[in-house]
């Protein structure tokens, strides 16, 4: 769910779980606790939204919302309108299926470390882009001083900032070529773009810098009108903060209070 | 990882990409997540977690040695009925005015020869074709489309595609296909492959609205 979030009828109830943004979420009109399995009982009704403090908020339901995969994903990709439910984000009145649910559901809740340490940064981390050298020195200083206000235009293809704009030497000089997920694009008229969930596979503009893949949870939860700063790291400390979460999510041991 | 195989757009460069690619296709290392081709370039995504950034370039290398003994494969021919003009080529006529051309030469010069698809990119399906003939190239519009019709054949400086979907745009659109160039239940999901070798033919709008139907 972005931003707004909405309400849930459980017809034969379901064991559920809330992570993410904190969406002010009420079971049967009582708060409902986050980060921890939540038993709904039949016809229980949950609602949710607006967010409190971050962009988004994940209702995971034991059993699986059964969705048809597509490329191995139940994912929606809006642009082709493909996968997910119908291609298409949901609407008032859709009703999904939910499968069978694990025959014990062990109850557990996610640490309070584990969480301050997951907690979206306000700071995100990046290495240097494959074309920082189209960018002066002072330009690409000044980038790492700013700070940046992500635009209400942004959607799942990408995140426009607002703020200082960077002008690249060698706008036109580039051959389009492939793009990852999180690489910062400079569009000609300065405006840098982090490419998101529903990126472009390519992309014809400069990158000048890439956010790490332990900070892209973070991308995620920017709302907009967020204020964001970029941090120069070196890729080593990028691959060991990578493994490090990555371990992280893996153990039960470290994972649960 | 970004591997650069020449710095100039072109069929040179561009076979190497292919050989590269080909060779990872086939012997996949274990650390390889994606591979992403464009003109010159072929972008590897590998798991951070197994392997180190160094051991991948090392390897890589040896691909690269490797892939110079590949034999490339024959191309496929894919032909695509285009109805140019009109409501559905919209920008016809002035690409036709920027090159002091009559419509009819345009429409002459893009089904003159056969572009290579370069790569796939922007959205599910969307080949990058090239090389458009000179005399019609053009830059893309100022300002994009909000909104392109599903089909639209379109041309960005040397490049000509198909946009698969309707979808945001800023190429110049000078025609329309009714044929599909995504569809997920089909293998492949898309049309065109990179590599192929793609012909326009221009159909009328008679003969369109019967194979959009049919």
């Amino acid at each position: 769910m972005t931003l707004l979030g909405g309400s849930f009828v459980f017809p034969s109830g379901a064991v559920v779980a809330l992570t993410g943004a904190d969406f002010a979420a009420t079971l049967d009109g009582k708060s409902a606790v986050m980060w921890t399995p939540l038993t709904i009982p039949p016809e229980g009704k949950l609602v949710l939204g607006p967010t409190r403090n971050f962009a988004r908020c994940y209702l995971a339901v034991a059993g699986g919302i059964q969705v048809k995969p597509f490329l191995g994903s139940a994912s929606t990709h809006l642009l082709s309108g493909l996968g997910g439910y119908a291609g298409r984000a949901l609407r008032k009145a859709d009703v999904l299926r939910v499968g069978a649910p694990a025959k014990r559901i062990p109850v557990r809740t996610i640490s309070r470390a584990v969480l301050l340490a997951l907690m979206p940064r306000k700071v995100l981390r990046v290495t240097e882009g494959p074309q920082i050298d189209l960018f002066p020195e002072d330009q690409r200083r000044e980038f790492f001083r700013s700070t940046f206000r992500v635009s209400e235009t942004s959607d799942r293809s990408g995140l426009r900032l607002e703020g200082h704009g960077l002008a690249s030497r060698g706008y036109g000089a580039m051959i389009t070529e492939g793009a990852p997920l999180g690489a910062i694009q400079v569009t000609p008229s300065g405006q840098p773009i982090v490419l998101f969930v529903e990126q472009q596979t390519t992309g014809g503009y400069p990158k000048v810098a890439n956010v790490i893949g332990a900070d892209l949870h973070c991308l995620g939860q920017l709302r907009p009108r967020a204020e964001v700063r970029f941090e120069c790291t070196s890729l080593a400390v990028a691959v060991s903060l990578w493994r490090e979460q990555e371990k992280l999510l893996v153990s039960p041991r470290r994972l649960f209070a | 990882v970004l591997v650069y195989l020449g710095e100039e757009i072109g069929l040179p460069a561009h076979r190497r990409v292919l050989k590269l690619l080909q060779l990872l296709q086939k012997e996949p290392p274990k650390w390889l997540r994606n591979l992403q081709p464009a003109y010159t370039s072929l972008m590897v995504t590998f798991d951070a977690c197994r392997v180190d950034s160094a051991e991948v370039e090392a390897e890589l290398r040896k691909y690269e040695a490797r892939a110079k003994t590949v034999r490339g494969v024959k191309p496929r021919t894919v032909l695509i009925p285009v109805c140019y003009g009109g409501e559905f080529g919209p920008d016809l006529d002035a690409v036709a005015k920027i090159h002091g051309l009559k419509s009819y030469e345009v429409i002459a010069h893009h089904t003159s020869q056969s572009y290579h698809a370069y790569f796939l990119g922007f959205a599910p399906g969307f080949a990058y074709l090239g090389d458009v003939p000179e005399a019609i190239a053009t830059p893309r519009l100022e300002t994009p489309r909000k909104q392109v019709a599903k089909g639209s054949v379109g041309i960005a400086g040397r490049q000509t595609a198909v946009y698969p979907f309707a979808t945001p745009g800023g190429w110049r659109l000078i025609g329309r296909t009714p044929m599909s160039m995504f569809q997920n239940d089909r293998k492949p999901m898309a049309r065109i492959s990179v590599g192929d070798e793609v012909r326009f033919r221009m159909i009328s709008r008679q003969e369109f609205l019967e194979l959009e139907s049919g």
